[in-house]
C-alpha cells in the first residue's frame, strides 16, 4: 500500500517537473526561469525523501540539504542578477 | 542604485554558520558515509559565496584577512606530507594508519591519518574555488 502511494507520488512528481521544463525553455520573461529553477530545486528535494523512504535508507538525507542550500544560493545569485546587474559588488557603499 | 537587503543580509549571516556546520558534518562523516573533503570544501565556500553576494568583496576580505592561494599550498603541503609520511615507517607511499581511542564526550572513535589527507583536500578545495570566485568578482 505504502510502496504504490511513493510510487505514484514520484510518477507526479515527474510529471511537474516536465510542467517546470517547458515553463523553463519557454517561459517569456526571465524571472519565469528564474522562479521555475527554484521550483526545480524544490521538485528534487522531494523527489529524493520520496526515493530515500522507498528505498528505506536515511543515506539520503545529507543529499537532501546539499540541494537545499545549492537551490538557495542559485536563487539568490539569480535575483541579485536580476536586480543590481552585477553578482559580487567589489564595494557596495559607492 | 540603493536597494533595500535588510531581511537578506540578517537571513546570511544565520544561513552562513548553518552551511558551515553542515559542511563539517560531512567532512566528518566522509570516512564511512557519504561526504568527504571535496564536498565539505564546496560547500564552505558556498557558504563563503552566500556572504559575497549579501555583502560585498571588500567586506568579506575583511572578515576572512588571508589570502585564499594560501590555502592551496597548504592543503597540497597536508595532503603529500601525510602521503609521503608513510614512508618514514618503512610501508609503501598512501598507507593509512588508525586506531581506537577512547576519547571523553565521544567515546569510543576511531582516529585514522587518512582524515589528514582529506583535510588537504578540504584547504586544497577552498582554495582554489574562492580563488576563481574572486578573480572573477573583481575584474572590471
Amino acid at each position: 500500500m505504502m510502496e504504490a502511494v511513493l510510487q505514484i507520488s514520484l510518477l507526479l512528481l515527474a510529471v511537474s517537473m516536465i510542467g517546470l521544463v517547458y515553463r523553463l525553455v519557454k517561459g517569456p520573461t526571465v524571472p519565469d526561469r528564474v522562479v521555475a529553477l527554484d521550483a526545480m530545486g524544490v521538485n528534487l528535494v522531494s523527489i529524493t525523501a520520496v526515493l530515500s523512504m522507498l528505498l528505506d535508507t536515511h543515506n539520503y538525507l545529507d543529499v537532501i540539504l546539499l540541494i537545499g542550500i545549492l537551490a538557495f544560493i542559485g536563487t539568490v545569485a539569480f535575483a541579485k542578477f536580476l536586480e543590481k546587474g552585477e553578482v559580487i559588488e567589489y564595494d557596495r557603499d559607492q | 542604485m540603493k536597494t533595500n537587503d535588510v531581511i537578506f543580509q540578517t537571513v546570511a549571516k544565520v544561513v552562513f554558520f548553518m552551511i558551515i556546520f553542515f559542511a563539517v558534518h560531512l567532512f566528518f562523516a566522509g570516512h564511512y558515509y557519504p561526504g568527504g573533503g571535496f564536498v565539505g570544501g564546496l560547500l564552505t565556500s558556498g557558504a563563503i559565496v552566500l556572504l559575497l553576494l549579501a555583502f560585498d568583496i571588500k567586506t568579506v576580505r575583511h572578515g576572512f584577512p588571508l589570502d585564499f592561494k594560501w590555502l592551496i599550498g597548504l592543503g597540497l603541503l597536508f595532503s603529500v606530507g601525510t602521503a609521503a609520511g608513510s614512508l618514514l615507517f618503512n610501508v609503501p607511499f598512501f598507507t593509512h594508519a588508525y586506531n581506537y581511542f577512547q576519547l571523553p564526550l565521544f567515546g569510543k572513535t576511531s582516529l585514522h591519518t587518512a582524515m589528514l589527507f582529506d583535510l588537504g583536500v578540504y584547504l586544497v578545495v577552498i582554495g582554489v574555488t574562492m580563488t576563481i570566485i574572486q578573480t572573477i568578482g573583481e575584474s572590471e
